[in-house]
């Protein structure tokens, strides 16, 4: 792992079995990701940009080759220390927002610190600030079907947020959201990156959160292409 | 504790399907309490009334007597032991002197137990004091059941013929002195009781009696030659076994709703778990491992169980309490089993049987939750938080 790093990615390969043969969705990927970066995973749909965040998300593991994310060998990744890693150093924000219906805002916010079993004065104090972070503080006792696909998706952000994790994950963030949202959106995410310093990595096709990313990585049926820093 | 948070929030989420299921899961509770209860009540009512009105502490038998083979009876008699006959004279021992007879009431032939007892025992309820040894005529007492079967009331007589020890045939008329009520069938159906000393005097048999009763139990290793001791644990065996069938019988009914309400907690389960698959998704990304999310659905379903005791508690326990205060009317005929059964059976609810039936019902309630829930432990958490079919 280079220094700085927070993501090493070394041959990757990830193959999934399909009829009797074989799928491979990632073929020899290797890459780094170094802290506060905001990049992105771009790539036509089936071009392995999903599986690849698994992975990094420790939801998945390699076929062959290795990660190391956030110190952790995926060849040392048992289920239980991957489930710690993903409590306390990732947050995930999903295409389809993902929240409990049945819990409130707040609820819902809330749920990653009581994994970590976050003192409740604290856990209180964190998901208020989580919750003005993206502009939401009036809605903390509406449920989720009572919310926009934009304040959903801004809630979403809060959850993976508010536990201010090392690194975030977020796959399509914006495919359910307006141009206006998809902005509003992707201006907050940025505004965390840079204020938390959180490592931020996007799998997606959208050119619009493309707009916004400084580091573009392009996949094409699982290998990457083109890795290139864009000057903001 | 996050599991029960959890579940208690997703089931109040679910709204009316939680409420049918907690009802009629409640309504289980509800039943095999009430249920077992009556038969609970059943026994302990047998028992005392048993215990008073024909075994009090136990029995000494006559080593020949067996009240199930009436071929015995001709020879199941023998002069009372010293031992017995001291305490029966300290008002602590009843001697019964039993002789197969045939009754004649109205000119119809039936046949009965000449019973002969003590008139001055205390120990048992029967009301023996109304009995006078001293008459010239032979006094009687009979139970409601044979009166009414014989057609007899106070004052009437009734002609009785028996056996004496010879073996020779005798009869005569008796008066009935009295007419007692008695929810024990064993000392009422088909028995004339009359004074000791008159039916040993009738049958030849001075001093002599069948069985003793005993106001209280020999003891480990207390014999007496010739006649053998029967507690409480024989006495009873026969309403054990009865008690037991028919709690058998009657457990299918409440099984049944049982398994209605378990039936709809798996099925819910399942539904939940196709439904819900992006948030078990969900949860694994959010850092739960897939043994927690088990966890937290098998919670999810055992809570209805936990729901059901507080509603089951809400109207059962005012419900339960009225059945102990009013008891139930039992129907004409019950005794004719030949258990003692009064007219009203008041059920009686231990503890034991609340505690047991609510641990009884939570744990069928969680291994019926835990079964579809292990389907999430081979969930794939990429396809799930995508919501992809199972």
């Amino acid at each position: 792992m280079k220094n700085g790093s927070i993501i090493t990615i070394e041959s990757l390969i990830k193959s999934f079995p399909i009829g009797g043969g074989e799928f491979t969705a990632l073929n020899g990927i290797s890459l780094n990701f170094e802290k506060g970066e905001f990049s992105g995973i771009v790539g036509p749909s089936g071009s392995g940009k999903t599986t690849l965040l698994n992975i990094l998300g420790s939801l998945d593991s390699p076929t062959k080759g290795q990660t190391i994310v956030l110190g952790t060998a995926s060849d040392q990744m048992s289920p239980r220390v991957a489930a710690m890693l993903r409590k306390k150093h990732i947050g995930f924000i999903f295409q389809t927002y993902n929240l409990m219906p049945v819990y409130t805002v707040f609820e819902n916010v809330e749920f990653p610190l009581l994994l970590l079993k976050t003192p409740a004065a604290e856990r209180k104090k964190a998901v208020l600030e989580a919750l003005e972070w993206v502009g939401l503080t009036d809605k903390i006792k509406s449920k989720p079907p009572q919310l926009s696909g934009g304040e959903s998706q801004r809630v979403a952000i809060a959850r993976a947020m508010v536990k201010k994790p090392d690194l975030v994950l977020a796959d399509e963030p914006t495919a359910n959201l307006d141009a206006e949202n998809s902005h509003h959106i992707l201006q907050t995410m940025e505004k965390l990156n840079k204020e938390l310093q959180t490592t931020f990595v996007f799998a997606t096709h959208d050119e619009k959160v493309i707009g916004y990313l400084r580091r573009i990585i392009r996949l094409e049926d699982g290998k990457v292409v083109s890795d290139e820093n864009i000057k903001k | 504790m996050i599991a029960f948070k959890l579940a208690y929030k997703n089931l109040i989420g679910a709204g009316l399907r939680t409420l049918l299921i907690v009802f009629v899961l409640s309504l289980a509770y509800v039943l095999i309490i009430y249920m077992n209860g009556i038969y609970q009540g059943w026994d302990r009512q047998a028992r005392i009334e048993t215990i008073a009105w024909e075994v009090a502490e136990g029995q000494y038998w006559q080593s020949e007597y067996d009240p199930y083979d009436a071929m015995t009876l001709t020879d199941a008699h023998a002069p009372v032991p010293a031992a017995l006959e001291a305490s029966a004279s300290e008002g602590k021992a009843v001697p019964i002197l039993i002789t197969q007879a045939t009754i004649y009431p109205e000119g119809r032939m039936m046949g009965a137990m000449l019973k002969g007892i003590d008139t001055r025992q205390k120990i048992l309820s029967i009301p023996t004091n109304i009995l006078d040894p001293d008459s010239e005529e032979i006094t009687a007492i009979v139970g409601t059941r044979l009166a009414k079967s014989a057609g007899l009331e106070i004052g009437d007589y009734l002609l009785v013929r028996w056996r004496d020890v010879h073996g020779t045939f005798d009869a005569s008329d008796v008066k009935i002195a009295g007419i007692f009520k008695t929810a024990v069938p064993a000392v009422d159906q088909g028995q004339v009781w009359i004074p000791l000393t008159t039916l040993q005097k009738l049958t030849g048999m001075p001093g002599e009696a069948s069985l003793v009763v005993v106001d209280k139990s020999p003891g480990e290793g207390v014999t007496i030659s010739g006649w053998d001791f029967k507690g409480h644990d024989f006495l009873f065996k026969a309403l054990e076994e009865m008690i037991k069938t028919k709690t058998v019988g009657g457990s299918v009914f409440y099984l049944i709703i049982l398994a209605l309400a378990l039936l709809a907690i798996f099925d819910t389960q399942v539904l939940s778990i196709f439904r819900r698959q992006r948030e078990i998704g969900t949860y694994i990304a959010m850092g739960m491992t897939r043994k927690q999310v088990v966890g937290i659905f098998t919670v999810e379903g055992g809570m209805h169980a936990i729901l059901a005791v507080m509603l089951g508690a809400l109207y059962g326990f005012p419900l339960l309490l009225w059945t102990t205060k009013t008891g139930i009317k039992m129907p004409e005929g019950t005794d004719d089993f030949g258990m003692a059964a009064a007219e009203h059976m008041y059920p009686y609810y231990s503890l034991a049987l609340i505690i047991g039936t609510i641990v009884l019902v939570m744990i069928a309630t969680t291994i019926v939750s835990y079964m579809p829930s292990r389907k999430i432990s081979k969930m794939n958490p990429n396809d799930a938080i995508r919501g992809k079919i199972i």
